[in-house]
């Protein structure tokens, strides 16, 4: 991890930026210049159809990828993140699609799994308890009890640990690949709330969802992504759903965009 | 480590809304979904619902070693007897401990097909190096120990470098270590270690002495009895709920009844055994290392999912790596002590049903075959399962064949019991 300052790039509030960045899979190019610019205090959703690059462009960030080209810059330095341990230090966090929990293991094992707080060479089990309801209550967290595997826990509450997990090392920038994916509308709307949470917490968000209702419902500025590129960015209260779905599927082949646009049309004649 | 939470932040009370009304509850007895369980009638209560839930832990083993006791006991009256139960712990003590280095490797979810030939090439290193080298006892003891230690790693190397099953690298094992074993120890194939050594005393003759044997069985119930109360003054301080005090009394006074017993009835013979006591504590050394260190921690985890694991920064090749070669070791432990019960080493030491035997009694003792989920404790239960058996049918005159038969149909009920108790644990969610 080399760590160089470029303080003009920055600006107010920015927390990460990426440059040009470009990842390819043998034939398939995934990314292919993507900038992208996140804020303190903001959800960024990152939309875009199937394969379009979201996960790749998440996994890069992570550093579970390298990018082949391009730049990041985190907090006002350029970084090259080699592993996701070097980005969990850096303060960028990520929750993955397949959640990686131990079923077998308790709520708080789970919270503090690899960076257990200990009492010498002893793990400090009430310490953990005492903090992980700390955390689970700031977050308005439903979870019955910490002591019981994650097994039993409902989807939404296996995703909140997740989330809870992921806010241990103190992030900067916390990054949610389809968090409502596999959910109910209750289960949703609980992931949902954690998330105006993070925001209120000052934290960057970056979402991926598939869900329009979801993203209007919680995002600030929506990021399209579409064949790997970008394709355009809304702040979410000056746009229409329609519009972001136009730029997902790419607004000239599109049922919705040409409805719209043969509207405006009428609307043009009329006149 | 610092604290997770930004201590800057509104203090927790005024997140909550229901906080005020709550805010005399513990910490983590606030969620009104909870189904309260207060005082020791909870306690039993939260008790057996888990046991409904298929969350058994050592409910089969203990159940199933009463029945086989009592069994015997009626078919033989002798079985119960001082003189006998001092030489089941004598009986136990290597098997157990091999067992022990099982309940690990199952807890990754992994196996060890060839824990009797390591134990008995430990065996067959000590009696060349210590009876016919004339090395010093010591040196012999620790080289076999680390020959253990040196073939677990062995194994971790292969699984961790070239992903191959654990089951047929220690299938390899099994053979390859055997041939070993008959080649250290030579043409003649019998080692007798003198009568007179430590080891073989040890084994044998160390007996402790009734005052001893009380005085540690205090100091346990004790140490047992405050560190709950430390523990109960902890979570008191961290606002979380406590365990009534009645309770601990009532199980430190249990704990000190199924230790006492025991020990009043071995002190009836010779007493409790130096090398059954030795066991014992490895049983509790290791069963502290599973749940209050970080390594076991991460055991348990990687047993449960690997995937997770590696992605919580845990060094699951370390993990592996350690357990192999905790297994092994204690295989060659257990293949010493074996050797020195029986005060010779041949080319049958380790072989025939011990490997098994200790298989089986880690699985019997109720750590699952699934990884993820057991306990030391389940290789002492198990252990004296399987020896139990073994004892009361010798008693009874009846030979092998039957033996062999008996414990095969013990095995089978404990796996039954672990696949199901994994099924009704996953239908109520606590798989
Ligand atoms: N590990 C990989 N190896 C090869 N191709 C990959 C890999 N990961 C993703 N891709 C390809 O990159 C493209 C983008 O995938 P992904 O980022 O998973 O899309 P999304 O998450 O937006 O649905 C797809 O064409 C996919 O097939
Ligand atoms: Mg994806």
């Amino acid at each position: 991890m080399t760590v160089t300052p470029t303080p003009a790039t920055v600006g107010t509030g920015t927390v990460l930026s990426l440059r040009g960045v470009s990842k390819r899979f043998g034939a398939v190019q995934a990314l292919k210049n993507i900038e992208l610019d996140v804020r303190a205090g903001e959800v960024l959703a990152l939309v875009g159809d199937n394969g379009a690059g979201k996960s790749t462009l998440v996994k890069t960030i992570a550093g579970v990828y390298t990018a082949d080209d391009g730049s990041m810059v985190f907090d006002g330095a350029e970084v090259r993140v080699g592993s996701p341990a070097e980005a969990q230090q850096l303060g960028i966090a990520t929750v993955f699609q397949d959640l990686a929990l131990c079923d077998n293991l308790d709520v708080v094992a789970n919270l503090y799994l690899g960076r257990e707080l200990r009492n010498g060479k002893v793990l400090d089990e009430v310490e953990m308890e005492r903090s992980s309801w700390e955390l689970l209550r700031q977050l308005s967290a439903k979870i019955p009890s910490v002591r019981i595997p994650v097994a039993s826990l409902s989807g939404g509450q296996r995703q909140t640990v997740a989330i809870a997990r992921s806010l241990l090392g103190q992030p900067k920038v916390v990054m949610l690949d389809e968090p409502t994916a596999a959910l109910g509308v209750a289960q949703t709307a609980e992931v949902l709330n954690l998330v105006e949470r993070l925001r209120e917490r000052g934290l960057a968000v970056i979402l991926i969802s598939h869900n329009m209702a979801d993203v209007m419902a919680v995002a600030d500025r929506v990021a399209v992504l579409r064949l790997g590129r970008n394709n355009g960015v809304f702040t979410v209260s000056e746009t229409k759903s329609q519009d972001i779905i136009a730029a997902i599927t790419g607004a000239t082949d599109n049922a919705v965009s040409e409805r719209a646009a043969r509207r405006t049309r009428q609307e043009g004649s009329a006149s | 480590m610092s604290t997770p939470v930004d201590g800057s932040k509104a203090p927790v009370q005024d997140t909550v809304p229901e906080a005020q009304e709550a805010a005399a509850l513990p910490a983590d007895l606030q969620d009104e979904r909870l189904i309260a369980s207060n005082g020791v009638s909870g306690a039993i209560s939260a008790f057996t619902s888990r046991l409904r839930s298929g969350d058994l832990g050592s409910v089969p083993v203990v159940v199933g070693l009463v029945i086989i006791w009592a069994v015997f006991q009626i078919a033989n009256s002798s079985f119960l007897s001082s003189r006998n139960l001092v030489n089941l712990t004598l009986q136990t003590t290597s098997v157990g401990v091999i067992a022990l280095g099982i309940v690990l490797v199952l807890l990754l979810g992994e196996i060890d097909l060839s824990v009797g030939s390591v134990s008995g090439l430990a065996g067959a290193v000590l009696g060349v190096t210590f009876v016919n080298k004339g090395w010093p006892l010591l040196l012999s003891l620790v080289v076999s120990a680390l020959l253990g230690l040196v073939i677990g790693l062995f194994y971790g190397a292969l699984y961790t470098r070239f992903g191959v099953p654990s089951f047929v690298i220690t299938l390899a094992g099994l053979l390859g270590f055997l041939g070993l074993q008959l080649l250290v120890l030579g043409k003649e194939g019998t080692l007798n270690i003198p009568f007179d050594s430590g080891i073989v005393k040890f084994a044998t003759q160390s007996f402790l002495s009734p005052a001893l044997a009380y005085g540690l069985v205090a100091v346990v119930v004790a140490a047992y009895a405050l560190s709950r109360l430390r523990n109960r003054g902890a979570r008191a301080a961290a606002g979380l709920s406590t365990a009534p005090t009645a309770m601990i009394a009532i199980k430190a006074a249990a704990l000190a009844l199924v230790l006492l017993i025991p020990v009043l009835v071995l002190n009836g013979d010779r007493g409790v055994s130096s090398m059954f006591l030795l066991f014992v504590a490895l049983v509790l050394a290791t069963d502290f290392m599973i749940r209050r260190t970080r390594w076991g921690r991460s055991v348990v985890a990687v047993g449960g999912n690997v995937e997770a694991a590696r992605r919580a920064g845990i060094n699951v090749r370390f993990i592996y790596l350690s357990v192999f070669a905790a297994c092994s070791t204690f295989a060659a432990v257990g293949g010493i002590l074996a050797t020195a019960r029986l005060i010779a080493v041949n080319q049958s030491t380790g072989g025939g049903d011990t490997n098994l035997n200790a298989i089986a009694a880690a699985v019997i003792g109720g750590t699952s075959l699934f990884g993820g989920r057991g306990s030391a404790y389940s290789a002492l239960l198990g252990a004296l399962v399987i020896m139990s058996i073994s004892n009361g049918l010798a008693l009874l005159s009846l030979d092998s064949s039957v033996r062999y038969m008996v414990t095969a149909g013990v095995l089978l009920v404990a796996v039954t019991i672990d696949s199901l108790s994994r099924r009704s644990r996953q239908a109520h969610g606590r798989a």
